[in-house]
């Protein structure tokens, strides 16, 4: 008895057991906001935002009901629709890898949504459904129009970025809308699920006059589990909003190569958000070439930053508004960038790997669509996963599939491909394919255009058709070998992709989308073909049914009125012939 | 005390809902885009909320890659006041716009995985402003260059909108060549309609911006939104105002209305019925003690179990397992009656021809 009441007071006083994460220990969430302004090759300059709320609850378990910072439309979507991870990215424009450079986050122009459910969800395809129309009425966006004619399952590319315990490839969905247009009604709902909204932090600069005037505009959000902690035993959710702009060299800086935050936003920063436990600036101040101090900030920054993104070793000036001395002297927080030196427009660096596509051939009937992808490492060969969708009224003959490379023939290690089904499945095309150093690999397929229904036309389709960017991912060798990072120390930039080995980083390209013009008819002709055969009825019948029915009879002449009465009696008084 | 019981009573309704559409496509149909974001510009200024405007733009000319100023549209020439603002939220965009969704909208019948934002979820207390401007005729109005909705279709509309109680009072208000011939048809009760010109005439548009390259704004939703302007939420402007607002000598088609559906009479019709959103606020002095204890809420969350063996995030690009993958198995389907049908015809072709003696080493 005795022995036993000490043994269970012994337990009840060691705490709860690692079983346990503590019931009553309050779930804690937080915000880190962040901005990283690099200048490009070209002069223009590109301002990338994330916001990163990370809440240290499982969202799939138990009722949750007290929202804070992470919001409540996206909490909720997660949790009934069984939401693993999430990616929704709106883009206009395109980001020129060949000129600017590999991007830390790309998107395809349009409206990109891919997303993998939990193995729990019985009906995926109807969760999907339900989920694109939800987020169509959050996001202001068109994405109801995502139906099975433009989702796709990639087999082998878009595995996920969060945690995962096995990747069955029936539980994602991919979908691009590449007509998609993004303007200020999608801003707006997406600043509403900031904490802070736009009245603090760095959200203050997110105005739509300025943002939407810039050659490259793409916001995205993702949802997605990660490690709460370094032994990685609970679960945490993060949401992240980004925003990348590139501004346009002659149009917003009036032909200057010098930038200011309030040059580029027509606003400075003023104060933090007070939610956020972290808010910084990074301002990308590598050497470009051999000599260093290029490249010029004021105010003077907080601190240095040296970090290893995307293989190489890169230098950032950083200022950390959370910090008392940065608002001690001015106010506003205005970072400028000035070029000490002229730059030599004959250096630009060119990116390891990038890639072009483009429509060959010339009608209506049929086309060719060539993908070129150029591996630029001097001696390093790497492989490359390229998905292609097409949508199903461009007829893909896969017997004129021929990858070349150097001259001669370049067959895939991996290859899958669905075919379409009239106006219920799109082409799908996935290939791995090994790019040796310093090449340029072709891949062209040749295509017939099918002919709509009428009633399937869009109102403007003389414009064109659509075709989505294709993928590519691939593992391009880093320059400098990576080492394992703590992912809350290091700046949210880095710490998208988790790496697994140091030697190469992961990357994710996209190319152009292609726009195609389908025969199109004549819409006027049904009012035409009308109205002519009603005239042709109308005169031919007219005329038979009066001949039938039209009787004839005979008409007495009229005498004539009075004026010619009288006429005829003066003229027989004269002895002239009467009228 | 009479009179403050009277005036409560007055009106009737207990929210406000406007749908707002703009039916045309193409970068010269500018202005329809800008007739439409004004008047949404100003119902909000006068209270009513997003959640409770329906807005459809059929074209996006703020982000048209013609726009000189990306982000803005402008109503007034030399570019005075963008109506797109830094807050809007469009319902239907683009090739949502279609007589089909329009008349969805109004008479309720949306699929069930509709989002809320683009639904009217109106009620018997509900003052309603609809307002439409596009290209039209007499008896028609033009959505997006390939389809038309007649005035016919649209009296039935509100009629059937009438029978299931969706509405308190309607007010119509058209700006579109001929617009009278869209409200000629009407038939249920409690509905003012309003148009900016008569059968036969055309509506003309205001000024051309050389800056822009196009017309900003049409003639008679100019002078209307130059009307609303002045109005506030405790205005007590009537409609009769709003019938005087664009004589011939401004707008050069002649402006229309009709009002003897309408239960009250026009000077009794305050604006701000249909375009503000004025609620009858009562205020009572009684109090509610709030005694859960909200902070044990939080401390409320189930426990976690956590798990036994670290978690690992998947890698990116597994080379050795995409290319050792193996293909999905398609599933089996028994043949279809095609096969079947053929193998048949093939069978007895056979046995006719070289006769029925050969089965017996076929089996």
């Amino acid at each position: 008895g005795m022995a036993a009441e000490l043994l269970l007071l012994l337990l009840v006083a060691a705490g709860p057991g690692p079983g346990w994460a503590g019931a009553g220990r309050e779930r804690r969430d937080a915000l880190r906001e962040e901005l990283l302004l690099s200048p490009l090759p070209t002069g223009d300059v590109a301002a990338t935002f994330q916001f990163r709320t990370r809440w240290d609850a499982d969202l799939q378990r138990g009722a949750v009901s007290h929202y804070r910072l992470f919001p409540k439309a996206l909490g909720r979507l997660v949790a009934a629709l069984g939401v693993r991870e999430l990616h929704l990215a709106l883009t206009q424009g395109f980001w020129r890898t060949r000129y600017w450079g590999q991007p830390p986050l790309q998107a395809p122009a349009g409206a990109e949504l891919w997303v993998w459910f939990q193995p729990t969800v019985t009906d995926v395809d109807k969760s999907w459904k339900e989920l694109s129309n939800i987020l169509s009425g959050i996001f202001c966006a068109s994405l109801n129009f995502i139906d099975s004619t433009n989702t796709v399952i990639p087999t082998a590319s878009f595995k996920p970025l969060g945690l995962a315990n096995g990747t069955d490839h029936n539980l994602l969905r991919y979908a691009v809308l590449p007509r998609e247009v993004v303007c200020t009604e999608n801003l707006t709902p997406w600043k509403k699920l900031l904490p802070c909204g736009s009245k603090a932090g760095l959200a203050v600069l997110l105005k739509a006059e300025r943002l939407f005037h810039s050659s490259y505009h793409s916001q995205a959000v993702h949802i997605r589990p990660i490690c709460r902690d370094a032994s990685c035993l609970a679960v945490s959710w993060e949401l992240r909003q980004t925003l990348t702009v590139v501004f346009d060299f002659f149009s917003s800086g009036q032909g200057k190569k010098d930038w200011s935050l309030f040059k580029m936003f027509s606003r400075t920063l003023t104060d933090t958000c007070p939610l956020a436990s972290q808010s910084k600036v990074y301002v990308d101040i590598s050497p470009k070439n051999k000599e260093k101090e290029l490249l010029e900030v004021s105010p003077t920054p907080t601190s240095v930053h040296e970090a290893i993104v995307q293989g190489e070793k890169k230098t950032y000036a950083v200022y950390d508004l959370l910090s008392p001395s940065l608002f001690n002297t001015s106010r506003s927080l205005n970072v400028q960038l000035k070029w000490t030196r002229p730059q030599d427009s004959s250096e630009m660096p060119i990116p390891t790997l990038h890639a072009q596509r483009y429509v060959g051939g010339y009608g209506l009937q049929t086309g060719e669509i060539c993908t070129l992808i150029y591996n630029t490492h001097p001696y390093r060969a790497f492989p490359v996963i390229l998905l292609e969708t097409v949508p199903w009224y461009l007829r893909l003959y896969v017997h004129t599939l021929t990858i070349i490379t150097k001259g001669k023939e370049n067959k895939p290690s991996y290859i899958h491909y669905q075919p379409a089904q009239d106006r219920r499945r799109p082409h799908l095309l996935e290939m791995l394919i090994q790019l040796p150093a310093n090449s340029v690999t072709k891949i062209t397929i040749q295509f017939e255009r099918a002919l709509l229904k009428w009633t399937e036309y869009p109102p403007d389709p003389n414009h064109g058709f659509y075709v989505g960017s294709s993928v590519l991912s691939a593992l391009v060798p880093s320059v400098t070998a990576m080492k394992d990072m703590d992912v809350e120390q290091s700046p949210l930039f880095a710490s998208l992709f988790p790496s697994s080995d140091g030697s190469s980083y992961f990357v994710r390209l996209y190319t152009e989308p292609l726009l195609v013009n389908l025969p199109t008819p004549d819409f006027s002709m049904p009012y035409n073909v009308i109205c002519l055969t009603c005239t042709v009825v109308a005169v031919c019948y007219g005329s038979f049914y009066n001949l039938l029915t039209r009787t004839f009879h005979v008409e007495e002449p009229s005498r004539g009125g009075l004026a010619k009465r009288l006429a005829n009696v003066i003229r027989k008084f004269r002895g002239v012939p009467p009228l | 005390f009479q009179d403050q019981a009277e005036q409560f009573f007055r009106s009737g309704h207990t929210n406000n809902w406007a749908v707002l559409v703009c039916t045309s496509r193409f970068w010269f149909n500018y202005r329809h885009v800008a007739n439409t974001l004004s008047v949404y510009r100003s119902v909000k200024r006068l209270g009513i909320p997003d959640s409770h405007i329906v807005l459809m733009l059929a074209d996006d000319m703020a982000c048209n890659p013609r726009n000189p100023k990306p982000a803005t549209v402008f109503s007034h020439k030399n570019m005075e006041l963008n109506v797109y603002g830094d807050d809007v939220e469009v319902d239907y965009r683009s090739y949502e716009v279609t007589v089909e969704n329009f008349l969805r909208v109004l008479t309720g019948r949306i699929p069930p995985s509709t989002p809320r934002s683009k639904r009217l979820l109106s009620d018997d207390r509900s003052n309603i402003l609809i307002y439409m401007t596009g290209h039209g005729g007499n008896g028609f109005l033009k959505f997006q260059d390939s389809e038309e909705i007649t005035n016919v279709e649209l009296a039935d509309a509100f009629e059937q909108m009438w029978q299931k109680r969706r509405y308190n009072e309607l007010l119509f208000i058209i700006d579109t060549c001929q617009g009278a011939s869209m409200y000629e048809r009407f038939y249920s009760p409690n509905i003012m309609a309003l148009a900016s010109s008569q059968i036969g005439e055309d509506s003309l548009s205001h000024q051309p911006d050389l800056g822009i390259g196009v017309h900003l704004m049409d003639r008679y939703t100019f002078y209307v939104l130059e009307f609303l302007e002045e109005i506030h939420p405790a205005s007590q402007t009537n409609m009769n105002d709003l019938f005087q607002v664009c004589p011939k000598s401004l707008c050069v088609s002649t402006p229309g209305h009709r009002t003897d559906l309408f239960q009250r009479a026009p000077q009794h019709v305050l604006i701000t019925d249909f375009f503000g959103s004025v609620r009858k606020v009562e205020i009572t002095k009684e109090t509610l003690p709030l005694d859960r204890d909200v902070a044990g809420l939080e401390s409320r969350f189930p426990e976690e179990e956590l798990a036994t063996e670290p978690l690992k995030y998947a890698e990116q690009l597994p080379v050795a397992q995409i290319i050792h993958q193996k293909p999905k198995q398609k599933d089996w389907h028994p043949p279809g009656g095609f096969i079947l049908g053929l193998w048949a015809l093939i069978i007895m072709v056979f046995f006719k021809t070289y006769g029925i003696k050969h089965m017996k080493h076929v089996f």
